[in-house]
């Protein structure tokens, strides 16, 4: 079974020790677009014990052109990303337990799903779940890793809890506006750029070789031609609420969570209801029914299409309305819709 | 003014002579940025004291949120 591996065992880095100690490691992989699906691939290859891979949407043909897990049969079928990855990397390696979850990450389900892991990715595409990834990971001592990117431009850092410095030390606050997917555009290869960084550093951590682990924060810019390392050691901040002599992990608070959000590279805004529910989806349809207007439905999801406007419910709750950034108007029509 | 920006050698106006002249010519004032200059990272709060020389090697890394 192990030739399966045979290449990576003879890499000096990892060796048989190594592969060993990958096929103990828990990933938690937080998000399936760009960088989730890329990372996701490569881990499971790799033959690391077991992937958690979470995500809050559904596959569209606007993601095909760089999320590598994803078929077109997953688009027009809108597929939740989590589904459509958790069988795509259990077909590439059986050997790994690949655990899809749909699931918006905050505050409420960040803590149950950390534990036992050995590291996470993070593949999200905003700084709100960040920040909240930044601190759980202090508070459970678990490295992390940052990667983000918009057009030919990524970059990357590997958080190690005690050690280095971490985001919050970084930017001190969250990061309003800026460019997105939505705005600039992304091509693959920079998404592979960060994959690229990532993954190797996920290795590292999960083979126990931290010395090896790189502790510049990484930067580039594959049109541009441009690339930067940064020692961001003497960033780190006694005084740093997340990581510092006194802790308070102040993006845990329920206070600090954002419980509208507009989705990067949708135009389109997510509403969550306040407390957890298990819509009925059959109930709803019955409901969307007398409104006029086409209505597609799956076992995960209800799609409602009206005039120029989509409006997609999923079981636990949350909506999406899809053709707008607007979140009060987006409000109006959730509330139009379900009262 | 010649400085290298990111490994790159740039051809710079003399008019730019601070670290946040610079940040504005790139069009980065507003993004969260980490400076470098000469192999020492600039306090946020000295973009406007910190002035660029020729021959400076610059280092820019901005935070994006794509994923």
């Amino acid at each position: 079974m192990q030739e399966r591996y045979s290449r990576q065992i003879l890499f000096d880095g990892i060796g048989e020790e190594g592969q060993q100690n990958l096929q103990k490691k828990h990933v938690l992989i937080v998000g399936a677009g760009a960088l989730g699906t890329g990372n996701a691939e490569i881990l499971t290859r790799a033959g690391v014990g077991r992937i958690t891979i979470v995500d809050r949407d559904y596959v569209e043909v606007s993601n095909l052109q760089r999320q590598q897990l994803y078929t077109e049969h997953d688009a027009n079928d809108r597929i939740p990303k989590s589904v459509a990855a958790q069988k795509r990397l259990r077909e590439i390696n059986p050997d790994v337990e690949v655990d899809g979850k749909i699931m918006d990450v905050t505050v409420e389900e960040i803590d149950q799903l950390v534990s036992n892991v050995d590291l996470i990715i993070d593949a999200t595409d905003n700084f709100d779940i960040r920040f909240l990834i930044n601190d759980v990971a202090q508070k459970h001592r678990i490295p992390w890793i940052y990667g983000g990117c918009v057009s030919s431009y990524g970059l990357s850092f590997t958080i190690l809890p005690g050690e280095t410095p971490c985001l919050n030390c970084l930017l001190e606050t969250i990061p309003l506006g800026g460019a997105t997917c939505d705005t600039v555009g992304v091509i693959a290869p920079a998404v592979q750029m960060v994959v690229a960084y990532q993954s190797a550093e996920a290795m590292k951590i999960l083979v126990e070789d931290f010395e090896a682990v790189r502790r510049k924060l990484v930067s580039f810019d594959l049109w541009k031609n441009e690339q930067s390392a940064i020692d961001v050691s003497r960033l780190k901040k006694e005084g740093c609420p997340s990581c510092g002599t006194s802790q308070t992990y102040p993006y845990l608070s329920y206070e600090n969570q954002t419980k509208t959000a507009v989705l990067c590279g949708r135009n389109t805004v997510q509403i969550r209801p306040p407390k957890k529910v298990n819509r009925d989806l059959n109930a709803l349809v019955t409901q969307l029914e007398n409104q006029g207007g086409a209505i597609e439905q799956n076992p995960f999801l209800v799609s409602y299409q009206s005039e120029d406007r989509r409006v997609v419910f999923f079981k636990d709750g949350r909506v999406l309305i899809h053709g707008m950034k607007d979140i009060v108007e987006a409000k109006k029509i959730y509330h139009q819709l379900l009262g | 003014m010649v400085i290298h920006v990111n490994g790159e050698q740039r051809e710079l106006s003399n008019d730019i002579q601070t670290v946040s002249d610079l940040l504005n010519h790139f069009e980065l004032a507003n993004k969260k940025i980490i400076v470098e200059l000469n192999a020492n990272i600039v306090d946020s709060s000295q973009h406007e004291e910190i002035t660029v020389q020729d021959g400076d090697r610059v280092e820019l890394v901005h935070f994006v949120g794509g994923g």
